[in-house]
């Protein structure tokens, strides 16, 4: 049989999520004899180059290029799974999302305590090359359908190692209370 | 000001573990508490004014600003709305001259919401300044106001006469009526205050009270069920220099209210209960916590510890067993429903905000002070009291196996006789449905928001923790309803309104569900919203406390067994649509950054 094709993707996130997928130690080996990557920066392969059967998401949606980038991964994953608070519901940086962006682009560039006195000539970022902010910070399940949650900031690795293992071995999860508790 | 800061800071030695009772007296004295009152507070208390602020900002009758010489809160339960809590809230606004959540100009009228109070058989009520007012009409909203503005005091606005039972108590003296439909071996009218403290404790070792309550297989009644002996064992075998023995009178479960009856009519028996914990346990210390929708009954607790303490039921040497000393104070909340889990209480008791605490430890081993504490409620109290005095085979006689005994229910909602039912465990839905007059039934609600909504189908099914578990809360909808606008949805707002906060999961999750019922009943739901309602309602269970746990319990209760309803009004043929454009989510930043023209649509 072939091995299941995992691609992952770290959209507005910390990467936290990512460590804690490294965090499941030695498990790693038996990983990758489960799983071939594609798509990913854990083996920083940049394009999907082929199809794949579950897209790990971390990160919410806080730029034009965040919904290109989850679109191409609902495109080329089976199984899209949203890792993490902020994948869920848009985490820390949805912090932002009673206040409107414009305000964000001004404190940031234009008023705040370390631009006030020298972006004298009060440029904001515009270069045709940066992605566009939108304006809130988007959970990915209302960009794209998403089929499965993953809690915890981050989830435990224990959690994503036993939901992962459960997906490529199409069984039940297997989730006491301990291992997806809060605190 | 200060002098009347300095004298309530004196009433309570200064302690800053009264925190609460020291808030709670600002704001009934001035009617809010200022910066002032919070900056002259905390040096005085010797904690930071950070401290005091954590503590004001998280109970609903806490204020920063006045609420107006006449605060009138009006109940916002499912129960009021439907007994038409529209017309009535509406009149108020007209009357008062201003929406809900303000004062008037002159200072003299406030109008807020509020969560349930406990008075689910008598929809609509208020309370104002303290004081309840149950059973509004329009009508009777425009007298209230009228007499308001005439300048009557709290006594003369009370037009109705006083309620019935010990309502006409002159400690009381409150229009709130008991309803009490049906009386068990509990609630029995023959029981004798102390017989059991002087006659049976001091012949049995606070082993042998733990043995006769392990036997009667008493499992708490605040909801959860865990068994009141076991609970009692751990305490007496944790070690420590000072024990604790809680009451929880907070009963904020939307449609409960008969811990308030047994608060009126039976105090004595839940102090009793108290006392034999106290004495099978080795606590020399009780706290009484009743939420604040209560304290029209403060006077009259207060008096009847007094009695006790008179009558040697409290204190030292407690029916002349020597060293059997124990004291209970009463600890009001200030509303706060999440002040009814356990550790929350306790926190709130020692004049904190009500987060609850991470467990384990459990509070039988660290709890009030970080001291063994045993919390139940008031209705466990009472049966503990009965299993003494009976034996705990007799006890057993009632119910069912797994839950022995019977249980005070609280019925409201579409039936002819909302009140309190005493019944064993056991009965079916159908049962409950006959004895209280309710006909033409659509849903009934069996344990609070956080139970489980239940269809016609499930009728047959029996009240008892195996089965369909109840901390007493029934209310009855009648087809005239629309359970998901009605019902679903006033619950949902319920917990999203009392979560503490401290998950991220209960803070938040709660609000998408709620906007994905939204988008259902605004018939823009598509199959796909309900799949992801099942699915993130799991996220919720990493949650902290029980709040959040059950959080999503309207919603999946609802959508299992009355899933025609939802999918009535789901949009077919689209699997998944979230509305999400991504052209107008840009333009906010383009605009702002000047990316390129944007054409506004
Ligand atoms: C959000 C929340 C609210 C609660 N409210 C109450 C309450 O009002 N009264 C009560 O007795 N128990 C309440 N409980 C249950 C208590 O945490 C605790 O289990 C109970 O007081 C223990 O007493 P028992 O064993 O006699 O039932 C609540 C629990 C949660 C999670
Ligand atoms: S969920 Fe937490 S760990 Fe994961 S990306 Fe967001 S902030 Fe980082
Ligand atoms: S579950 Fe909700 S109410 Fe309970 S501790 Fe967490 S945030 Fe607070």
């Amino acid at each position: 049989m072939e091995k299941p094709v995992i691609a992952t993707t770290s959209l507005a996130g910390c990467f936290g999520c990512h460590m804690s997928l490294l965090d499941i130690d030695e498990r790693i080996l038996e990983l990758i004899e489960l799983v071939d990557f594609n798509k990913s920066p854990i083996n920083d392969i940049k394009t999907f180059t082929r199809e794949c059967d579950i897209g790990l998401i971390e990160g919410g949606c806080c730029l034009d290029e965040n919904v290109h980038v989850l679109e191409d991964f609902r495109k080329h994953c089976r199984i899209l799974v949203s890792v993490g608070e902020c994948a869920i519901m848009g985490g820390l940086p949805a912090m932002r999302n009673g206040i409107p962006i414009r305000e964000c682009l001004e404190e940031a560039y234009l008023n705040g305590p370390t631009v006030r006195y020298t972006n004298n000539e009060k440029i904001m970022p515009n270069d045709e090359e940066l992605p566009i902010m939108l304006d809130r910070v988007y959970p990915c399940h209302e960009v794209v359908k998403i089929d499965y949650f993953l809690p915890g900031c981050p989830p435990r690795a224990d959690l994503i190692w036993n939901a992962l293992t459960a997906l490529i071995n199409n069984r039940e999860m297997d989730l006491p209370y301990e291992v997806f508790k809060f605190d | 000001m200060e002098q009347q800061l300095a004298s309530i800071l004196d009433k309570y030695q200064h302690n800053p573990l009264r925190l609460m009772d020291i808030l709670i007296d600002i704001q009934e004295s001035a009617g809010y508490i200022s910066e002032e009152a919070v900056g002259y507070i905390a040096p005085e208390l010797n904690i930071s004014r950070a401290d005091v602020e954590q503590t004001r900002s998280f109970y609903h009758f806490f204020s920063k600003k006045p609420t107006g010489k006449y605060s009138i809160f009006l109940n916002t339960s499912v129960t009021a709305y439907m007994m038409r809590r529209n017309a009535v809230a509406r009149t108020f606004e007209q009357e008062a001259g201003i929406p809900f959540n303000s004062v008037t100009r002159d200072g003299l009228i406030g109008l807020f919401d509020t969560s349930c109070i406990g008075m689910s058989d008598q929809e609509p009520a208020a309370i104002i300044n303290g004081k309840i007012f149950p059973n509004l009409t329009p009508f009777r909203v425009k007298e209230l106001i009228r007499d308001i503005r005439a300048g009557k005091s709290m006594e003369e606005l009370v037009v109705e006469g006083y309620g019935d039972g010990e309502n006409s108590n002159e400690d009381i003296r409150a229009v709130v009526n008991n309803n009490i439909r049906k009386i068990g071996p509990v609630l029995d009218p023959r029981y004798k205050p102390g017989e059991v403290i002087w006659d049976i404790l001091p012949k049995l070792t606070p082993e042998q009270v733990i043995e006769e309550v392990k036997n009667s297989n008493i499992r708490g009644r605040g909801g959860a069920g865990f068994p009141t002996g076991m609970k009692w064992e751990l305490c007496r075998k944790a070690k420590a220099d000072e024990k604790y023995i809680i009451c929880n009178a907070d009963e904020g479960e939307p449609g409960t209210f008969k811990d308030r009856v047994i608060l009126t009519e039976r105090p004595k028996l839940l102090l009793e209960g108290m006392v034999i914990a106290a004495y099978a346990t080795g606590a020399t210390r009780g706290i009484l916590y009743v939420r604040h929708e209560y304290k029209y009954l403060k006077t009259y607790l207060e008096n009847l510890i007094q009695g006790a303490h008179e009558r040697n039921l409290m204190g030292n040497d407690i029916a002349g067993i020597k060293g059997f000393n124990f004291d209970v104070r009463i600890q009001f909340g200030a509303g706060s429903y999440v002040c009814g889990e356990e550790s929350a209480l306790i926190e709130s008791a020692e004049g904190k905000r009500g987060e609850p605490r991470d467990k384990p430890p459990f509070p039988v081993e660290s709890g009030y002070l970080g001291k063994p504490t045993v919390v139940n409620n008031v209705e466990t109290f009472c049966s503990a009291v009965k299993v003494l005095l009976n034996g705990g085979e007799w006890y057993r006689s009632f119910g069912t196996e797994d839950s022995t005994g019977t249980k005070v229910l609280s019925i409201s909602g579409d039936c002819r006789y909302p009140g309190i039912y005493e019944v064993e465990w056991g009965f079916s839905v159908n049962d409950i449905c006959e004895m209280a007059g309710a006909e033409d039934i659509q849903g009934v609600q069996v344990g609070g928001p956080s139970g489980s909504l239940v269809g016609p189908g499930d009728f047959d099914r029996t009240l008892c923790f195996a089965d369909l578990s109840t901390g007493g809360s029934l209310i009855m909808f009648n087809y005239s309803r629309d359970l998901l606008q009605d019902v679903v949805l006033n619950f949902t707002n319920f917990f999203i309104e009392e979560s503490c906060g401290s998950c991220s999961t209960c803070r938040i999750m709660p609000v998408l569900l709620r906007d994905k019922l939204k988008k259902i009943l605004d018939a823009r739901g598509v199959k796909k919203d309900m799949d992801d309602i099942l699915a993130w309602a799991e996220v919720l269970k990493a949650s902290r406390c029980g709040l959040g746990q059950t959080a999503s319990n309207p919603i999946i209760s609802s959508i299992r067994n009355f899933k025609h309803l939802y999918e009535q009004k789901i949009r077919r043929g689209t699997e998944y649509d979230t509305g999400f454009d991504l052209n107008m989510a840009m333009q906010d930043g383009m605009a702002a950054t000047g990316r390129f023209p944007v054409t506004q649509s």
